[in-house]
């Protein structure tokens, strides 16, 4: 079945802006004055750009490539055409925001904090993601997201990109 | 045991030493040939063969053929090679002299022909070392050695140590009239050459043995042959280049013959691409046209003779890397096969082709064998020219099962061998 | 499995690296983009150098031939990789002792290892073993005989399209003693595999194969005229053997003919990179100005080998699973 279009840009453009809201928020609380952002490969970085430019934040965007940290590369390989991680400022120490487009099983996220700590040992990371589903396998939390959409059991979500940005929703084939 | 009395009536019969290719029949009586044609009169049959639509033909001679023992039976025994000679229609098999204690002394050519009686397959002869214990440096005792039987001397495939020596072994072994068989390499041109210097052995990277260094050897023992009148027999030759040069030695009177194995007359160096041991060979499988001319060679009869070049091997020795495998191929099963194909790909017609597996070899080793005339020893060989068989592990006889016509498709297959008027094989009683 | 080509599985997914015959394009390709991203691993303000890719995996490297610098290498790609390392330095005398190769193998295999890391003075050491060896290991071949060496072919082919991008206009110059050089050979097989203009070997005749042309190249006995005009020249090093094996008279003569200079450079392009599989012989191959001036990029080679052969191990090893691919998602 064709994957259907689920939201258009300019919605999705306004649903990371109460994302920056909700994260602003959240900082203040916190009194993180200073924070840096790592986007995940491929949708999370499209997510995090815009964040980043949002929350006026002054280091350059990290972006994370996970394949390497990936439980399942046994069965599935390598993938060559992901971009590499560049984390262009030290870790150490340092309060993260983590972005990733798709929250479902958390494995991902397992697998960029895992990364992530081998680039040093970071103050605290907060969560944040675009799109949250039902389907944890291991206790991961996101602490801001931006839809939490209702879906049929074995429908999958994703984003698509760069430009324009695009939610799409089907069975998979 | 007396011999039975047999007659095999109604084959084709092709005997080229006499030149007879006719449908007749053949009388056997105490391990000797009777008559020709018809039975003479008191002959009774206590057996006859039927060889209707089959060729009957000498008994093969086969100028090479390693049986392995004594020293090797790892490899192989004399048991079991003359054995599967029986199956492929072999009767006679010169043994060259590299087994274990070297055949230098007449004790071991005793041993060696005592040993094949014993098994009754075939008849086994030798030639013996041409140097001690073939290290290349020192003369055997060659008078007695010719006086105990063997068909001539080498040095196996090993080098002699220098000219001169060699210029020495020739002279000596020509004051006896002995037949000196050569295999012409120099050592140092091969520089441990495992493959033909050619454009696979620069592709797999592996040591090259280059035409030059058979074809300076080939000029070099010519020149000596024509200073020392030894008689000379050029063995396994492999390349174009050695025939001309010989063909024009012979032309100025030069007495030189030739033989080739009969591998070399079908597979070339691409069938080693891939380091395929099974085609680790030594002289090495050449170019297309160098097999080319050893077949127009064959053809026309400048040389005289198809030899197996049997060297049966235990599986290990092909297990290894290309250049630290074994050379050799387990032959005996496929001369005449190969031979036969000749024949099929309008080579040359199958008399000539079966002179160069009976009466060809018989006269280089000057045997009286390989022939059909009445009193000669009754060796035979009936085949089935139609017959198509395949060659595989299970029907290969002989123990080593190195070769790289597994699976090949042949046709033409011996039904009976005859030894001495026994018979030593027959296809339909194989279990 | 496809019985043609040993190297790949059923998938056309790597499994052994034994030699560039008979891998196609867009395969090198895929080994040059993941070893790209290796690159980035060393680059970057990691603390931790290492991804746990092949945590748990066990690679053995089996060298018949001393080389503590190509040992080296995989050894350390191994350990980036976080797999562990078992060093096994067998010198051919040994085996000649009893011990045949096969031998060695069956036992080495008792000790359960997912790889071997091979080199061998003999060609086609590496195909046997990846012939001979159980089901589940995966072979690379460090180098066999005059064979094949693919690993520093394909770090030279990384470090060329790090400079040059496209291969397709590419001209490429080897010089030295190809007739001996597995290295070589495996370059010329991937130079043409990737399609690039032209391949020249350059040399005297006793350090070219019998009819060299038929590897698919061009000859040249004189440097100058074989340099011109090219994008890439690649200098093979000179063993000391080839003098007293009397190939050669003397390395002075050698490096008269066949040594670069930088003026022999002006022949070639402007920007023509200059390599070299090391170590080099300065003043042989080429003189000391060459060697660390701004048309070498022989350092470069050395930090692209750990990269490609992390990509070969992990594509290797990541393909296992094609046995029984009873996917659950």
């Amino acid at each position: 079945m064709k994957p259907t279009e689920f939201m258009q840009e300019k919605a999705i453009v306004d649903l990371i802006d109460g994302m920056a809201t909700e994260l602003k928020n959240r900082l203040q609380q916190s009194g993180i004055i200073d924070p840096v952002m790592i986007g995940i490969h491929t949708g999370g970085v499209w997510v995090a750009k815009q964040l980043h430019q949002t929350l006026e934040i002054s280091e350059e965007l990290g972006t994370l490539n996970i394949s390497f940290y990936r439980d399942d590369f046994s069965r599935i390989g390598l993938n060559p055409q992901v971009e590499p991680s560049i984390i262009p400022f030290e870790v150490e120490n340092r309060h993260i925001i983590l972005v990733d487009d798709v929250l479902q099983t958390g494995r991902t996220i397992r697998a960029a904090m895992n990364e992530i700590f081998d680039f040093g040992r970071p103050a605290s990371i907060i969560l944040a993601t675009l799109i949250e589903k039902d389907g944890r396998e291991l206790p991961i939390v996101a602490d801001v997201v931006g839809m939490k959409p209702t879906l049929k059991e074995g429908d999958y979500i994703s984003l698509t990109g760069p430009s324009p940005l695009t939610l799409v929703m089907g069975k998979p084939s | 045991m007396t011999s039975p009395s047999i007659s095999i009536i109604n084959g084709r019969l092709i005997d080229p030493a006499n030149n007879i290719d006719e449908v007749t029949d053949i009388h056997i009586s105490q391990g000797e040939i009777l008559a020709i044609g018809d039975k003479p009169s008191g002959f009774e049959a206590t057996k006859i063969i039927d060889a209707s639509d089959k060729v009957v033909c000498p008994g093969l001679v086969d100028l090479s053929a390693r049986l392995r023992e004594p020293g090797l039976e790892y490899k192989a025994t004399i048991a079991s090679e003359t054995r599967a000679a029986a199956k492929a229609g072999i009767t006679t098999l010169i043994c060259p002299p590299d087994t274990d204690p070297v055949t230098d002394s007449p004790a071991v050519m005793e041993l060696i022909r005592r040993k094949a009686k014993q098994s009754g397959y075939a008849r086994v002869l030798c030639t013996a070392a041409i140097s001690k214990k073939l290290e290349g440096k020192e003369l055997s005792e060659m008078a007695e050695l010719a006086e105990a039987g063997c068909v001539g001397v080498s040095n196996a495939y090993k080098p002699l140590g220098n000219t001169l020596i060699e210029r020495r072994a020739l002279e000596y072994a020509s004051t006896f009239g002995i037949k000196v068989f050569l295999k012409a390499e120099d050592r140092h041109l091969r520089n441990n050459g495992c493959i033909h210097e050619g454009i696979i052995a620069s592709r797999l990277g592996l040591p090259g043995f280059p035409e030059a260094a058979e074809t300076v050897a080939v000029a070099r023992d010519i020149a000596l042959a024509e200073s020392t009148g030894a008689a000379l027999h050029f063995q396994r030759l492999s390349t174009a280049k050695s025939i001309s040069k010989i063909n024009r030695a012979r032309h100025d009177g030069i007495d030189l013959s030739m033989d080739v194995a009969a591998h070399q007359l079908h597979l070339t160096e691409m069938d080693a691409d891939g380091f395929n041991t099974a085609c680790h060979v030594d002289p090495p499988l050449r170019t297309l046209r160098d097999r080319e001319a050893l077949r127009q060679a064959v053809a026309k009869g400048d040389i005289q003779a198809i030899c197996s070049d049997h060297q049966p091997h235990e599986p290990d020795a092909k297990e290894h890397p290309f250049p630290d495998s074994e050379p050799g191929i387990s032959a005996l099963e496929t001369l005449l096969p190969l031979t036969l194909k000749l024949v099929q790909e309008k080579v040359m017609s199958l008399p000539d082709a079966l002179h160069r597996l009976t009466a060809g070899p018989a006269a280089i080793a000057g045997l009286p064998y390989g022939r059909l005339n009445a009193g000669s020893s009754a060796d035979i060989c009936i085949f089935d020219p139609e017959a198509h068989w395949i060659l595989n592990e299970d029907n290969l006889l002989s123990q080593g099962k190195n070769t790289p016509f597994l699976n090949w498709e042949f046709t033409g297959q011996v039904t009976h061998t005859l030894f001495e008027g026994r018979i030593t094989y027959s296809l339909d009683k194989e279990s | 499995m496809m019985k043609g080509n040993r190297q790949t599985n059923s998938k056309g997914q790597l499994k052994h690296f034994l030699s560039i015959d008979g891998l196609t394009r867009d395969l090198l390709l895929e080994i040059l983009d993941n070893a790209q991203n290796f690159t980035s691993l060393a680059t970057q303000g990691r603390s931790v150098k290492k991804v746990p890719l092949l945590r748990g995996k066990t690679i053995t490297n089996l060298f018949f031939e001393n080389s503590t610098r190509t040992r080296t290498t995989f050894e350390l790609a191994a350990k980036r990789l976080s797999a562990d390392v078992l060093n096994l330095n067998i010198s051919t005398s040994a085996t000649s002792k009893g011990e045949s190769l096969l031998d060695t193998l069956h036992n080495l295999e008792a000790m359960y290892c997912d790889m071997f890391v091979v080199r061998h003075a003999s060609s086609g050491a590496a195909h046997f073993i990846a012939k001979h060896c159980a089901p589940h290991i995966s072979v690379i071949n460090a180098g066999d005989g005059s064979h094949s060496h693919p690993t520093q072919a394909m770090l030279d082919m990384l470090t060329i399209r790090q400079h040059k991008g496209d291969f397709t206009p590419l001209r490429v110059a080897i010089v030295g003693d190809i007739l001996h050089s597995r290295v070589a050979r495996s370059q010329i097989l991937a130079l043409n595999t990737l399609g690039v203009s032209e391949v020249r070997v350059i040399g005297p005749r006793t350090l070219l194969p019998y009819d060299a042309r038929s590897l698919g190249v061009h000859v040249y006995h004189d440097l100058i005229a074989g340099i011109s005009d090219v994008d890439v020249i690649i200098m093979l090093r000179l063993q000391k053997e080839r003098m007293s094996g009397a190939l050669l008279p003397s390395e002075a003569e050698y490096f008269n003919l066949y040594g670069l200079t930088e003026e022999k450079l002006q022949h070639a392009k402007d920007d023509v990179i200059v390599m070299h599989p090391g170590p080099i012989n300065r003043g042989v191959e080429m003189d000391s100005a060459v060697a660390d001036g701004k048309h070498s990029v022989i350092l470069e080679q050395v930090s692209n080998g750990i990269a490609v052969r992390m990509a070969i191990m992990s594509m290797c090893l990541g393909a296992q699973q094609d046995i029984d691919m009873e996917v659950s998602a």
